[in-house]
């Protein structure tokens, strides 16, 4: 019996032996990623260079109404009276009626600033980040209307179910604390 | 008016598309009703700190389930604490971060020069190890939410035979090495994407994902935590550390009298008998068997490199930028003559394609590459699992296997002893 007593004594030497060693292997490891670990972390954002307005965005978030939302860089923006972005490009009749609106949920808002010039905006809370005044803008517009991930709303997922349904790749890592990509530069992806 | 500027638009229509990019169409106006540019709004993301306390509650909820599996012993508490993280990692932070979807992290961390794994991240990923290294499969037993929630559902558990379990956990393997491997590659997060209950954590998700999700919960029925025993990949990470755990739970608190009540009390297959000793002769069988399987260790590495292999081309599809540049090639050598959404998108960025070539062969390569890796793996994990099965083992007494064991406590109160101790404590609550 003593025997076998010994022989257990070396399997737990041994595991102990591993199992120390295992310890040792995980924290350097961890050390190391602590060391490459960035100051901040990432988030999921659109590079509205890259973005087609393929209307993926409203589809495949994982929240009932997608994180993704239109936003205006009104810097850009030519404040038309005839915007492509709010009004249907076949028009029923040839005027700006609310039947002649592009966005489907009603999301962009036209307000009359001075002659000819109009403002508009996006109600964030009807937008579904679908893109069809985002297409209509950049089109025949400045491309001022452009979709963006809204932190507020993003759950910041590890895959973003978007970026791996986005057929353009305009789905970044961004880091944290410059989470956006607003538009500055006039451009018509 | 009206009717003229939409003559305008109508005219903007036909100016090339070319001849426009980069230009302003309608120069932003210079207003003189003094009205000021809005800017638009940025909301920023959810506050760091939130992500701290999530890592607090992982540590606080590990040693809290270390002192009831290995303490306390009880069943019931156990389950409490699984149902409150059930409750807290998975509906109320919806299931992400979590440990396994974390290994993609640090994969990509190590393979992808340009990504660093946030820090939360990191100790969502190392402190279950640690725990495990010490104390066994606590974080499975009441911290993880996917195992919570299949915990729920098992409520006629039927045993499956030892050589069904083993092989069914190759998928285990097989599903680590790819979400390791398209990881690496930067390709996609695997693990993430085919989360079968992360949907019912959100209450939305993939129409299929929440099929797969109900059907993993309908066989759980029957076939107790199967994602958990033939799937999840961070469990075989866990299976490995809790071999070799400091301490671990043990189905009797003191000695087994070999009352065998407790044979059939785990849902999870995961008790083993007392093991026969063997004969004489069962050693030079046993021997030669042994010096067998480790010649075909080698065969089955090189033969799983080797089948894997033939699959790379298939795997590396998986990455968008593989199958964008297959696309551009046949749309350059004029096999299709339309555009995808996702080869106009790459066209009007105005990159070089035969940048996009190269990208996708480095990303080929790579694939090759992992796939011999990730073949010659499954082959050693098959050929160890044979290996295994050919060893003498030394157990006399009925024993929770340290691997499978996924720390629930239900066999405690299967043994008189465990009923002794709890009346002794009893007792002595009563004296006072």
């Amino acid at each position: 019996m003593p025997q076998e007593d010994k022989s257990i004594d070396r399997r737990q030497f041994l595991k102990s032996g591993i199992r120390g060693a295992a310890v040792v292997g995980i924290v350097g490891a961890a050390g190391l990623g602590v060391s490459k670990t960035r100051k901040s972390d990432t988030v999921w954002q659109i590079d509205p260079n890259i973005c087609v307005s393929c209307g993926n965005c409203a589809k495949y978030c994982v929240l009932e109404v997608s994180a993704v939302k239109c936003v205006h860089a009104f810097a850009i923006c030519g404040y038309c009276d005839l915007c492509s972005g709010y009004l249907n490009p076949k028009p029923r009749e040839l005027d700006s009626g609310a039947e002649n609106e592009l966005c489907p949920t009603g999301a962009v808002k036209r307000k009359f600033v001075e002659d000819p010039y109009y403002e508009y905006t996006i109600d964030e809370e009807l937008c579904i980040g679908c893109g069809k005044c985002v297409k209509g803008c950049n089109a025949f517009g400045n491309g001022s209307l452009h979709l963006q991930v809204r932190h507020d709303r993003c759950l910041n997922c590890n895959e973003c179910s978007i970026a791996a349904a986005c057929p353009s790749g305009a789905f970044k890592r961004v880091p944290a604390d410059s989470p956006y990509m607003i538009k500055t530069k006039v451009s018509h992806g | 008016m009206i009717r003229k500027s939409l003559i305008l638009s109508i005219l903007l229509l036909a100016v090339p598309y070319a001849a426009a990019f980069g230009a302003e169409r309608f120069p932003p106006p210079e207003f003189e009703s003094g009205y000021e540019l809005p800017s638009p709004t940025t909301p920023s993301p959810r506050v760091d700190v939130f992500e701290y306390i999530d890592a607090v509650v992982l540590f606080a909820a590990l040693s809290v389930g270390t002192y009831l599996v290995l303490k306390k012993r009880s069943r019931r508490w156990i389950f409490a604490l699984m149902v409150f993280s059930l409750v807290y990692f998975g509906f109320y932070r919806k299931g992400c971060v979590c440990p396994i979807g974390a290994i993609q992290n640090a994969a990509m961390t190590v393979f992808d020069k340009s990504y660093a794994m946030p820090v939360v991240v990191l100790a969502f990923l190392i402190l279950p190890f640690v725990f495990t290294l010490f104390f066994g499969r606590v974080f499975c037993a009441a911290v993880c939410p996917l195992g919570a929630i299949q915990d729920l559902f098992v409520l006629k558990p039927i045993a499956i035979p030892r050589w069904l379990d083993s092989s069914l956990r190759l998928f285990a393997y097989l599903y680590l090495g790819l979400g390791i491997l398209f990881a690496a590659t930067g390709s996609a997060f695997v693990i993430c994407r085919y989360d079968p209950f992360v949907g019912f954590f959100r209450v939305t998700g993939s129409f299929n994902m929440i099929v797969a999700g109900i059907c993993l919960l309908v066989i759980g029925i029957f076939i107790g935590r199967p994602y958990c025993r033939f799937l999840c990949p961070y469990s075989v990470i866990l299976r490995q550390f809790s071999r070799i755990s400091r301490w671990r739970v043990t189905i009797t608190p003191d000695d087994c009298i070999q009352c065998r009540l407790c044979e059939d009390a785990c849902p999870f297959g995961a008790i083993r008998s007392p093991a026969a000793k063997w004969r004489g002769e069962d050693y030079s069988v046993g021997k030669k068997r042994l010096a067998l399987l480790l010649v075909l260790l080698g065969v089955l590495v090189v033969f799983g490199g080797w089948v894997a292999s033939r699959a790379s081309g298939w795997m590396a599809r998986v990455d968008w930028r593989v199958r964008l540049a297959d696309r551009v090639y046949l749309e350059e050598t004029g096999k299709v003559s339309d555009t995808t959404d996702a080869s106009a998108a790459f066209r009007a960025t105005g990159e070089e394609i035969k940048e996009l070539y190269a990208e996708a062969s480095d990303i080929e390569a790579k694939m090759a590459t992992g796939s011999w890796i990730l073949g010659g793996f499954m082959g050693l994990v098959a050929g160890l699992k044979l290996v295994g099965h050919s060893v003498r083992r030394t157990r006399t007494d009925y024993e929770a296997d340290r691997a499978s064991c996924f720390a629930c406590g239900r066999c405690f109160t299967y043994c008189p002893r465990e009923h002794a101790r709890l009346d002794k404590l009893k007792n002595k609550e009563e004296g006072k």
